[in-house]
C-alpha cells in the first residue's frame, strides 16, 4: 500500500532489519508501509520538517543504515520513502588522514527552523559531523576529532559513539553526548570543546566522579530555557540550569535511577519524559511493568503514564526508540526491542499500540506535517 | 580495441549487490599485467562507487564480511587487496556468514 503523502502525522521507525514509515491523518489511527531497507539495520532516523526540505512541502527523511555485511551509509528521501537517494561517495566519509572508518551512524539531527541545510550526525567512531545541504554531504567535526580527551573515551555495549546532540538558539553553542565520555558542550560553534559533567557520576570508574568519562544516555534541551538540559545516565537521571556547567540529580520519584531514553517537550518548559528500566545488571522494565514518567516541574516530581501499556513487558526501550512531535497537544511515542510501538496524543496521558512483531526498534522520530 | 577474454578478470557478483552494478552478475574486467584485486576495484568504482563502497570502507580495506576469492583462493591469505588478478582469472565476491 503507498503512503499516504497527505497525511497529517508521520512516524518513522528504524529496526535492527529495516525501517517503516507511519502516517496518520489524526494520531489516533495509524497505516504502517515497509520494510525499506529490509534487513539492513536503521540505528538513526531524522525527519527534517524545515521548508523547502523534502518534495512539493513534504519533508526529507534521513537514515543512517547499516549492513552486516556491505557496511554504513547514509541516504534520503523527500517524498515520504517512494525513493532513496544515496549519494555516490557516501554522506559520511572519514578524511583519509584519520585513517579510520564509519562504524555506524547514530544520530542525524535537523538543526533549528532559523538555519535550514544544517544538519548533524553523531557516529561511531565518536565523531560529531555538520551537514549544510540538508545531509547529502557531511564534513568531520575536527575540534571533537582532535580532542585530547579521544584516548581515553571508553565504548559502551553498543559501541563507542557520539550519541546525542543538542541543538541551541545560540548558533555557538551546542551540547553533545557520547558513551562513554560524557556530555561536552562548545561555545564557539564546535571549534573547541570541553568536557562538561560536574555532578553525573560514574559508579564503574575507580573515581567515580571524573571530569569526563561518564555514560550518558542520553541528553535533551529545555524549549523555553535553553540553558537547561536533562540527562539520562547510566544509572543517575539530572537536570542542569547552567549550560551544563553543573548537574544536579533528579531521580527521586522514580522507580530506578537506569534508563536509555530522555525526551524534551517540544515547546513547554520543564516538562521531559523518560522510561526506567530496572538497573544496569537487569535491562527491563521494573518489576517486567511498562511505564513512561513524565515531569512537568523540571524533575522535582514524576507521573507514572502506563495507561494502555502491556501489564508484562520485560523488553528495554533504547536511547533513540523514542521521540515527541510538535503537535498539540504533544504526541509521545515509543518502541520496544520488542518489536512493539506505542503512541500516545496526549502527553503519554493515555498509550495505543500501533505496530507489533517488528524487529527490535532502535529508533523512533515523529513530525507534524500539517495542521 | 575492446579486451577480448583474455585480458580481462570475470568478476561474479552477489546477486544482493547487483543493483549497485547496473544489474549484473559477472562482469568482465579489463587489467593489466602485474595489476592487483585493489586496481580492479578501483577500476568498478569509477562507475560504481556505491558497489565499491559496499566492499571497501574509507581505508580501503575490504570490509570485514566481505570474502573475495581468486580462482578460488581467499584473497585473505593472498595479501588481501594487494593479491595479485591476472588475465583469465575468476574473482567471486561472497558475503559471509554473519547476521542473524
Amino acid at each position: 500500500m503507498p503512503i499516504d503523502t497527505t497525511a497529517a502525522h508521520l512516524l518513522a521507525i528504524g529496526t535492527r532489519k529495516g525501517l517503516w514509515l507511519a502516517t496518520s491523518p489524526d494520531r489516533s489511527s495509524w497505516s504502517l508501509t515497509g520494510p525499506h531497507f529490509l534487513m539492513r539495520e536503521v540505528p538513526s532516523v531524522g525527519i527534517d520538517t524545515r521548508p523547502g526540505s523534502g518534495d512539493g512541502g513534504l519533508p526529507r527523511i534521513l537514515v543512517g543504515v547499516r549492513s552486516e555485511h556491505w557496511g554504513p551509509t547514509v541516504a534520503h528521501s523527500d517524498d515520504l520513502g517512494e525513493t532513496w537517494v544515496e549519494p555516490d561517495n557516501g554522506a559520511i566519509r572519514f578524511p583519509t588522514d584519520t585513517d579510520t572508518a564509519l562504524e555506524r551512524v547514530w544520530q542525524l539531527q535537523p538543526d533549528t527552523a532559523d538555519r535550514p541545510g544544517v544538519v548533524w550526525a553523531g557516529c561511531e567512531p565518536i565523531s560529531v559531523w555538520k551537514s549544510t545541504d540538508g545531509g547529502e554531504h557531511f564534513e568531520l567535526n575536527r575540534g571533537l576529532w582532535d580532542h585530547p580527551h579521544r584516548k581515553d573515551w571508553g565504548a559502551g555495549y553498543g559501541g563507542a559513539a557520539a550519541h546525542s546532540i543538542a541543538v541551541s538558539p545560540d548558533e555557538n553553542t551546542l551540547h553533545i553526548a557520547m558513551s562513554t565520555g560524557g556530555v561536552y558542550r562548545s561555545t564557539d560553534a564546535g571549534q573547541t570543546w570541553q568536557a562538561r559533567n560536574t555532578g553525573i557520576t560514574a559508579y564503574f570508574m575507580p573515581d567515580p566522579n571524573p571530569e569526563f568519562g561518564q555514560c550518558v544516555h542520553k541528553i535533551a534541551r529545555d524549549p523555553v530555557k535553553s540553558e537547561r538540559l536533562f540527562a539520562q545516565n547510566h544509572h543517575g537521571v539530572y537536570r542542569s540550569d547552567d549550560n551544563a556547567d553543573t548537574w544536579k540529580s533528579i531521580a527521586d520519584g522514580l522507580p530506578s535511577d537506569f534508563g536509555f531514553v530522555m525526551l524534551a517537550h517540544p515547546r513547554r518548559s520543564a516538562t521531559a519524559w523518560v522510561i526506567p528500566m530496572k538497573a544496569d545488571g537487569e535491562r527491563i522494565p521494573p518489576d517486567g511493568q511498562l511505564a513512561v514518567h513524565r515531569t512537568d516541574d523540571a524533575g522535582d516530581t514524576w507521573t507514572r503514564l502506563d495507561n494502555g501499556l502491556p501489564h508484562h513487558e520485560y523488553n528495554a526501550v533504547l536511547r533513540d526508540a523514542a521521540a515527541v512531535d510538535t503537535a498539540e497537544p504533544a504526541g509521545v511515542y515509543f518502541g520496544t526491542r520488542g518489536g512493539t510501538v506505542y503512541a500516545s496524543s496526549d502527553e503519554g496521558a493515555s498509550f495505543v499500540q500501533i505496530a507489533t512483531n517488528l524487529p527490535d526498534v532502535l529508533c523512533i522520530r515523529a513530525a507534524t506535517l500539517s495542521g | 580495441m575492446p579486451a577480448t577474454a583474455s585480458q580481462t578478470v570475470t568478476v561474479l557478483v552477489p546477486r544482493t549487490l547487483m543493483a549497485e552494478i547496473d544489474g549484473q552478475r559477472i562482469i568482465e574486467v579489463p587489467v593489466a599485467a602485474g595489476a592487483t584485486l585493489a586496481d580492479l576495484l578501483d577500476a568498478l568504482a569509477t562507475d560504481h562507487p556505491v558497489f565499491d563502497r559496499r566492499l571497501r570502507d574509507e581505508t580501503r580495506a575490504l570490509r570485514r564480511y566481505v570474502n573475495v576469492y581468486v580462482d578460488g583462493d581467499d584473497v585473505r591469505q593472498l595479501g588481501g587487496v594487494a593479491a595479485s588478478v591476472k588475465p583469465g582469472q575468476e574473482v567471486q565476491i561472497i558475503q559471509s556468514v554473519a547476521g542473524g
